[in-house]
C-alpha cells in the first residue's frame, strides 16, 4: 500500500519543529508501524535526508520505549497496543497519517519523535520502591500475601512506564503513571512501611516536574497499553489524603 | 595470556562459603573512597549498581535507553528457577546443579554453576522483599510451575511478565540509591571504549547520545553487564539495539572472549514474514506443553491446515522423540524444525515455518481452559500475524535468542584484564553450551546482587589498579581521541548502501553458515565473506547526519561496524571446535540417528579467544573443564 505521512520534525529541543509530509510506497499489512517508519528511513537516508527519530527498542510491547501518537492517539487506534505492535493491515492504500511525539511539558523533545522522559524517573529516585536492602532478608514465603491482592499488584505492576497516560491527557497529568506504582505497593505488606511517605514523596516530585492535576476525563486509560485503571487513581488520592492528615512529611528535596 | 579461573579449594558445596571468608574485606568507613563504573542496567547491571552503592562504593551506571528500566531484561515471559523446593517435589540446589551442568552439555564450569544454584534461593527472596508481585496460590504461598522441560517445578513467576518484574525490581533499587546520591546515572550514554592504565581498567569512554559529546569516566574498577549478542544475526528475539559494542572493545583490548560459538536458538518464535522484518517476537515455551508440532508429509502442501487429514500430518517431534515429544529441548526442537523445512515441507509463505496446533487440546480440554492458559499469548500471536489460533495452528520456526559466549571470567567474574568484571549474559560463565528456560534471569540477578558486590570488595582491598587515576591521563585522552575519530570516519562513510542493508547481509551469512547446523565447508565460505562485507561497508555504506545531536543512523553504524568483525570471531569458533553439544551442531559430528555427538576427549575445554588484530585468526587458549562431582553422559530424549 501507498502511504502519505505527516511527520513532525524538530532538530532540537530548542528548535520550532514542523509538521513534514512523506510518501511512501510498498507498505505490506504484515509490517509492524515501526517498520513502516523503517521503510520511510531508509529511503531518506539514500536521498541524503536525515532519518525519522523515534524512541524504540524491543519491539514486542513490553520495554516502554516506543512513544508515538498516531493521527492524535498515544499508541493508535488499537486498545491495548503498544505503537511497536500496531501493524500495518489495520491502515488502508491512500490512508493519511499524522505522527507526532508523546506531547507534554514535562517530556521535552530531543528531536523529531524522540521525548526526554527523564521525569518519570525522578518520581520513581524520590519514592517508587520499598527501601530493602540486599541481604538479610526473611525467607520469601514467610509473609502469606492473598492471591487477589498479589493480582492487583501485578495490574499495577504491569506498567511499562510509556508516558501515554501524559499525552493523552489535556492535564499532561502523570496520575496513571505515579498511581500504579503507588497502588502496587498498597496492595503488599512489603509496601506498607513507606506507605505514607512514598505517596507524598511521590506527588511532591510530580507536581515538581510540571505534570498537571487529574479532573477525571480517564483518557490516560483509555490509551493505556497495559489496560492500567483509573481505580488506582483513587487510590492513591485516599492514600495522598489519609497520609496529609498524618504526621508524615514529604521529604524536603 | 593466561587463564587462571581462581576456582577455590574444598568440596563442591564449600567453595563459596570458604572463598567468602578468605575475600579481604574493605571496612564500612572505607568503602566510599572507592568508585566502580557499571555499563548497562539490565537484571545484572541494576542490581550490582544498587547493590554496591548500599554497601558504601561511590557507582557511575550508564545505560544506553533512555530510563534504566527499559534493558532487554525486561523481554523475558517464563520465569526465573530457583531451588528452594516448595512444592516438596525432590528439589534441591544440587538437583539444580546437575540439571543446569547437564542441560549445559558439560561445557561449564561446575563450581560457578554450584554458586549460582545456591543463590538462587537469595533471589526469590530479595526479590519479594522488593515487592516483585510473583504469583500465588490461594493460601498465599508462592506458586511454581515446570518449565523448559524440568522435571521438577522450581520456576517462579509474574504472569508472562517474570522479566519486566524483576527487571523493575532492580530498576526501583537504583532509582532509590540515584535519589541518595549514591549512584551517578547517565541515561542515553553509549560506551565506546575501555580505558586500561598499567593493564588494568580504569575506566570507559562513553558518548552522550543527545549532544554527541564522548566523555571520559574514571574509577578503580570496571563493570560490564552488557547483554549478549544474537544481534550479529541480524534477526533475533534481541532488542533492536542491542550489541556486541561494550564487549569487543574489550576484547579488542586484551579480554578474553570465550566460547562465541555457543548461541541458543529458540524453537517457538513467530516465522520471518519477509526482507521488511526488523525484529523476530517469541513465543513462550510453555505452548509447547499443549500445541503439537506438525508439517504436511508432502513436499510443497498447499492445502488449509485444517483441510489436511491426520494421516498426511506428520507429527515429527513426536515421531522422532516418543518420551519427550513436543517438549524436547530447545536445541533438538529447533533444529528438527530446520530438517523438516529444508526437506521442503516447512509452511507459511516463505516455507520457513511449521504448525504448532492447539485442535486437540481444544478439543480435550475446552477453549476455556486453552484461553486461561495461553490468552495473552494467542492475543499477541493475532496481533502480530493476524490469524487466529483458535482456528488455523499457529506457525512458529526458531530464532536466535540468547548467547551463551561472552567475555570470559574467573571464578570472581573478573576477565583477563585486571579490575574489568563482566556480569550477566555479558560473561560466559553458567550455561555451558545450552541454556535451561528460566535460567538467564537467574544468573543476571545471582551476579549482581549476590557475587560481584563481595568479589569487588577483594579485588579493591588487595590495592586493585594502584593509585587513583583521574581523566586527565594521557590514556583517556588518547582513548577519547580514537573514539572521536571513529565517529568522524563513520559519518564520513557516504557510500550507495545503509548500514541497515549491510547488516541485514550479515545475519543471512550468519544464519545460513553459522546459524543452527554448522559445518567445515560453510564456515570457511563464512570467514571468506565476512570481510568482504565488513570492506563493502567501510566502502559503500552511507551514514547522514552530524555527531552532534541525536542521530541514531550513526549508532546503528558504529554497532554493526563491530558486528562484522566479532561475526569472524564467532566463526572461528565455531571451526575450531570439532563436535556437537548444546547449541553447537556441526554436521560432520553426529550420531547415525543424526543426534548430537560430544568429544569430552578432546574438546571439555572452554575456548577462549585472543584479539591479535582486525581479520587476523585470534589465538585460542584453553580451559580445561574438570568434572569431580557430576558424570559426563550422553543427552538422550528418546
Amino acid at each position: 500500500m501507498k502511504l502519505k505521512l505527516h511527520i513532525w520534525r524538530q532538530k532540537s529541543t530548542q528548535d520550532k519543529g514542523k509538521m513534514v509530509t512523506y510518501e511512501v510506497d510498498g507498505i505490506i499489512e504484515d509490517m509492524s508501524f515501526l517498520e513502516m517508519l523503517d521503510v520511510l528511513n531508509e529511503k531518506l537516508i539514500l536521498n541524503e535526508e536525515e532519518p525519522v527519530a523515534f524512541d524504540h527498542d524491543c519491539r514486542e510491547g513490553i520495554c516502554g520505549a516506543c512513544s508515538l501518537t498516531i493521527n492524535g492517539i498515544p499508541h493508535g487506534p488499537e486498545k491495548e497496543t503498544t505503537i511497536c505492535q500496531l501493524h500495518m493491515r489495520h491502515f488502508k492504500d491512500g490512508d493519511e497519517i499524522y505522527v507526532e511525539p508523546f506531547r507534554a511539558r514535562a517530556f521535552p523533545v530531543l528531536r523529531d519523535l524522540v521525548t526526554d522522559r527523564t521525569a518519570f524517573d525522578r518520581i520513581m529516585q524520590a519514592g517508587g520502591f520499598v527501601s530493602a536492602n540486599t541481604g538479610g532478608i526473611p525467607d520469601a514465603n514467610a509473609i502469606p500475601i492473598s492471591k487477589k491482592d498479589a493480582d492487583l499488584a501485578m495490574d499495577n505492576a504491569a506498567c511499562i512506564g510509556c508516558g501515554a497516560c501524559v499525552a493523552a491527557c489535556k492535564n499532561a497529568s502523570a496520575m496513571l503513571f505515579v498511581s500504579a506504582k503507588v497502588a502496587q505497593y498498597a496492595y503488599l505488606p512489603q509496601g506498607q512501611t513507606e506507605r505514607k511517605r512514598r505517596v507524598l514523596n511521590m506527588v511532591a516530585q510530580m507536581d515538581r516536574e510540571g505534570f498537571g492535576n487529574c479532573t477525571n476525563y480517564y483518557e490516560c486509560e483509555a490509551v493505556c497499553p497495559k489496560g492500567i485503571s483509573v481505580a488506582s487513581i483513587a487510590l492513591m488520592n485516599r492514600d495522598f489524603l489519609r497520609a496529609s492528615l498524618s504526621e508524615e512529611k514529604a521529604l524536603d528535596r | 595470556m593466561t587463564l587462571d579461573s581462581k576456582i577455590p579449594s574444598g568440596p563442591l558445596a564449600e567453595k563459596w562459603d570458604r572463598h567468602r571468608f578468605d575475600m579481604k574485606l574493605i571496612n564500612p568507613a572505607n568503602k566510599r573512597k572507592y568508585s566502580v563504573i557499571v555499563v548497562g542496567t539490565g537484571l545484572a547491571g541494576a542490581s550490582a549498581a544498587a547493590t554496591m552503592a548500599e554497601l558504601g562504593y561511590n557507582v557511575t551506571a550508564l545505560c544506553y535507553n533512555d530510563s534504566a528500566r527499559r534493558a532487554h531484561s525486561i523481554a523475558a515471559q517464563g520465569g526465573i528457577n530457583a531451588a528452594k523446593n516448595y512444592q516438596n517435589d525432590g528439589d534441591s540446589i544440587w538437583r539444580l546443579f546437575y540439571d543446569t551442568v547437564k542441560g549445559g552439555d558439560y561445557r561449564s564450569r561446575e563450581a560457578n554453576v554450584y554458586r549460582l544454584a545456591q543463590v538462587s534461593n537469595n533471589i526469590i527472596d530479595q526479590c519479594v522483599a522488593q515487592g516483585v508481585p510473583f504469583a500465588r496460590e490461594y493460601g498465599g504461598y508462592l506458586d511454581n510451575r515446570s518449565f523448559g522441560g524440568a522435571q521438577v517445578s522450581r520456576t517462579f513467576y509474574a504472569r508472562g511478565q517474570t522479566g519486566q518484574q524483576l527487571l523493575l525490581g532492580a530498576y526501583s533499587a537504583l532509582m532509590r540509591q540515584v535519589g541518595l546520591g549514591k549512584v551517578d546515572l547517565y541515561t542515553r550514554h553509549e560506551m565506546m571504549d575501555v580505558v586500561l592504565v598499567d593493564g588494568h581498567a580504569r575506566g570507559i569512554v562513553a558518548r552522550d547520545m543527545v549532544t554527541g559529546k564522548v566523555q571520559s569516566f574514571a574509577a578503580d574498577a570496571v563493570i560490564l553487564a552488557t547483554g549478549g549478542y544474537s544481534n550479529v544475526y541480524f534477526l533475533s528475539t534481541n532488542a533492536i539495539a542491542c550489541n556486541v559494542t561494550a564487549a569487543y572493545r574489550a576484547y579488542k583490548k586484551g579480554a578474553a572472549f570465550a566460547n562465541p560459538a555457543f548461541v541458543q536458538i529458540h524453537p517457538t518464535c513467530i516465522p520471518v514474514s519477509g526482507e521488511h522484518q526488523s525484529k523476530l517476537t517469541l513465543m513462550s515455551e510453555s505452548l509447547r506443553n499443549d500445541g503439537r508440532i506438525w508439517v504436511p508429509k508432502k513436499k510443497g502442501e498447499t492445502r488449509n491446515p485444517n483441510d489436511i487429514p491426520e494421516d498426511e500430518r506428520d507429527y515429527y517431534l513426536e515421531r522422532k522423540y516418543p518420551s519427550f515429544g513436543n517438549l524436547s529441548p530447545r536445541d533438538i526442537s529447533s533444529r528438527s524444525a530446520k530438517e523438516v523445512c529444508d526437506e521442503g515441507r516447512g509452511v507459511g509463505p516463505t516455507g520457513y515455518g511449521v504448525y504448532l496446533d492447539f485442535r486437540d487440546a481444544i478439543n480435550r480440554l475446552g477453549r476455556d481452559v486453552i484461553e486461561a492458559r495461553y490468552g495473552n499469548l494467542f492475543q499477541m500471536y493475532e496481533r502480530i500475524t493476524g490469524e487466529d489460533p483458535y482456528q488455523v495452528p499457529m506457525r512458529i520456526y526458531p530464532a536466535l535468542h540468547y548467547t551463551m559466549g561472552g567475555l570470559w571470567v574467573d571464578y570472581n567474574l573478573m576477565s583477563t584484564i585486571p579490575g574489568l568484571h563482566v556480569l550477566g549474559e555479558a560473561n560466559f560463565s553458567d550455561h555451558g553450551a545450552n541454556r535451561l528456560g528460566a535460567s538467564a534471569l537467574m544468573q543476571g540477578l545471582a551476579d549482581g546482587y549476590f557475587v560481584i558486590p563481595y568479589t569487588i570488595g577483594d579485588y579493591l582491598a588487595k590495592s586493585g589498579g594502584g593509585e587513583k587515576v583521574t581523566t586527565d591521563h594521557p590514556e583517556f585522552k588518547k582513548a577519547e581521541e580514537d573514539v572521536r575519530a571513529r565517529i568522524g570516519k563513520l559519518l564520513d562513510l557516504n557510500g550507495s548502501r545503509t548500514v541497515v542493508s549491510i547488516h541485514r547481509e550479515l545475519g543471512h551469512i550468519m544464519w545460513n553458515y553459522v546459524g543452527m547446523a554448522r559445518n567445515e565447508e560453510g564456515l570457511k565460505k563464512a570467514l571468506e565473506q565476512i570481510p568482504k562485507l565488513r570492506e563493502e561497508f567501510w566502502e559503500n555504506a552511507k551514514v547522514v547526519g552530524d555527531g552532534e545531536s541525536v542521530n541514531q543512523a550513526l549508532e546503528r553504524a558504529g554497532r554493526v561496524a563491530d558486528f562484522l568483525e566479532f561475526a569472524e570471531l564467532l566463526v572461528y569458533d565455531a571451526l575450531n571446535r570439532e563436535e556437537s553439544c548444546g547449541g553447537h551442531f556441526r554436521e560432520e559430528y553426529q550420531t547415525e540417528d543424526g543426534e548430537a555427538l560430544r568429544n569430552d576427549e578432546d574438546y571439555a575445554y572452554v575456548a577462549a579467544w585472543e584479539f591479535t588484530g582486525v581479520g587476523e585468526k585470534p589465538i585460542l587458549h584453553k580451559e580445561p573443564l574438570e568434572f569431580e562431582n557430576v558424570k559426563l553422559q550422553t543427552r538422550s530424549y528418546k
